[in-house]
């Protein structure tokens, strides 16, 4: 029996949004590390982002959903913990969609480059810690608003 | 194996004790920030827990889950060190003890990332990178605390002279660990007190805090010899639901 192709399967997990922070997909955060086909019987690899983070059982449901919606049901995830998960695995397109959404995205210098509501550059820390692991809460002293920082781990 | 199942349980009943401990903060910090902060922490801790736990299962061999490992054995069983199970008593002792704790796992996690069981070092990469984060945060907190107010300064000197007698524990070596080095699994704790003594030694200087002169030290923790009054009271709440309604799912 033929299969989709990988890059198919690729493509359906684009569209499994992540559970937190849905303007990003699994794939946009990075945390599909492996697609692979054994005869008909497809191994998916997850890596995840941390630790402890709720999510996951989430995440892992949704793939199989997502995967099950395309007729995909003999599917096994498996977890990779090494190499750990980075934000520089995050897409472009998704930092994109980070920033649109108001949170600023991982910025190789550690803190975030710009407000994502009114671009400003006045920016300051107010805790290490946001609504989920994942993210800090800065504040920008041009527009007076929060916002999110998704944290460069 | 079964040293290295103790191995495992050492590094799991810490991670799950002191996740408990901070998660005890949920809703009543001294303000939001560090009530989501707090939280956080302890979620990290927590899955942590579920790694090395999970591990420990799987090397045991008798078919126990982290879950049954954390949630079905009794005090005597556990194999924390005591530090992490004293009781959370004001923000500033809860952030020493944090504090005290990351600069101890971070240490370690460094050097278990060379660990020759590959479970391990993989486990260790990861937490690594959570562990790094929080020592951050807590050592600032306790040079923020520390050279800060006279009342919050005054509190944190007597949250290290209290906390200071249980750190010691972390770095006794047992036949446990002397098989773990043997095989290069894990390094001997003795051989972290430099690198722990030169990160705390600094932090502790900028937050003007006096490190006590007495080197006793309390132990029997991870040994599993004598625990603290205080873990059977945690173990009462946490384990309740399982030994109320054993084998409950939801
Ligand atoms: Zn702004």
């Amino acid at each position: 029996m033929a299969h989709p192709s990988t890059k198919q399967v690729w493509d359906w997990l684009d569209q499994v949004p992540d559970p937190e922070i849905p303007v990003i997909s699994l794939v946009d955060l990075g945390i599909i590390r492996d697609v692979a086909w054994q005869g008909d019987h497809l191994d998916v690899t997850v890596t995840p982002t941390y630790s402890g983070c709720p999510a996951t059982t989430q995440i892992n449901e949704d793939i199989l959903a997502g995967l099950a919606s395309h007729g995909l049901t003999d599917v096994t995830l498996h977890r990779q913990l090494s190499p750990a998960w980075t934000t520089d695995w995050l897409s472009d397109k998704g930092k994109a969609a980070l920033e649109r959404f108001g949170i600023a995205p991982p910025a190789p210098k550690g803190t975030p480059e710009r407000c994502p509501h009114c671009g400003g550059q006045n920016l300051e820390k107010t805790s290490q810690f946001g609504s989920t692991p994942c993210k800090a809460l800065w504040r920008c002293t041009d527009c007076l608003e929060p916002f999110d920082y998704f944290k460069c781990i | 194996m079964d040293a290295l199942f103790q191995f495992l349980l050492r590094m799991g009943d810490n991670t799950l004790v002191l996740g408990h401990r901070v998660s005890e903060w949920c809703g009543h910090s001294p303000i939001l920030e560090e009530d989501i902060a707090l939280a956080n922490t302890a979620l990290d801790m927590i899955g942590q827990t579920q790694l090395w736990l999970g591990l420990a299962g799987e090397v045991e061999g008798k078919g126990r889950s982290a879950d049954d490992l954390a949630f079905l054995r009794d005090a005597w069983d556990f194999r924390n060190v005591l530090l992490v199970e004293l009781p959370n008593g004001d923000f500033g002792q809860t952030m020493m003890r944090q504090f005290l704790f990351d600069a101890w796992n971070v240490t370690m996690l460094g050097r278990l990332m060379q660990s020759s069981d590959k479970r391990v070092a993989d486990i260790a990469e990861k937490a690594s990178k959570e562990a790094a984060y929080h020592v951050e945060r807590s050592g600032d907190t306790v040079v923020g605390l520390g050279d800060g107010t006279e009342e919050s300064h005054a509190r944190m000197q007597a949250a290290l002279d209290y906390l200071w007698p249980y750190v010691g524990e972390m770095f006794e070596s047992d036949d446990v660990d002397a098989a773990m080095v043997e095989a290069g699994i894990s390094p001997d704790p003795a051989s972290l007190r430099g690198e722990f003594d030169e990160l705390v030694g600094r932090v502790l200087a900028e937050a003007t805090l006096t490190i006590p002169a007495s080197p006793y030290a309390h132990k029997g923790g991870r040994t599993g010899y004598m625990h603290t009054e205080h873990l059977g009271h945690l173990l009462a709440t946490m384990q309740w639901l399982q030994r109320a309604y054993p084998g409950a799912k939801w």
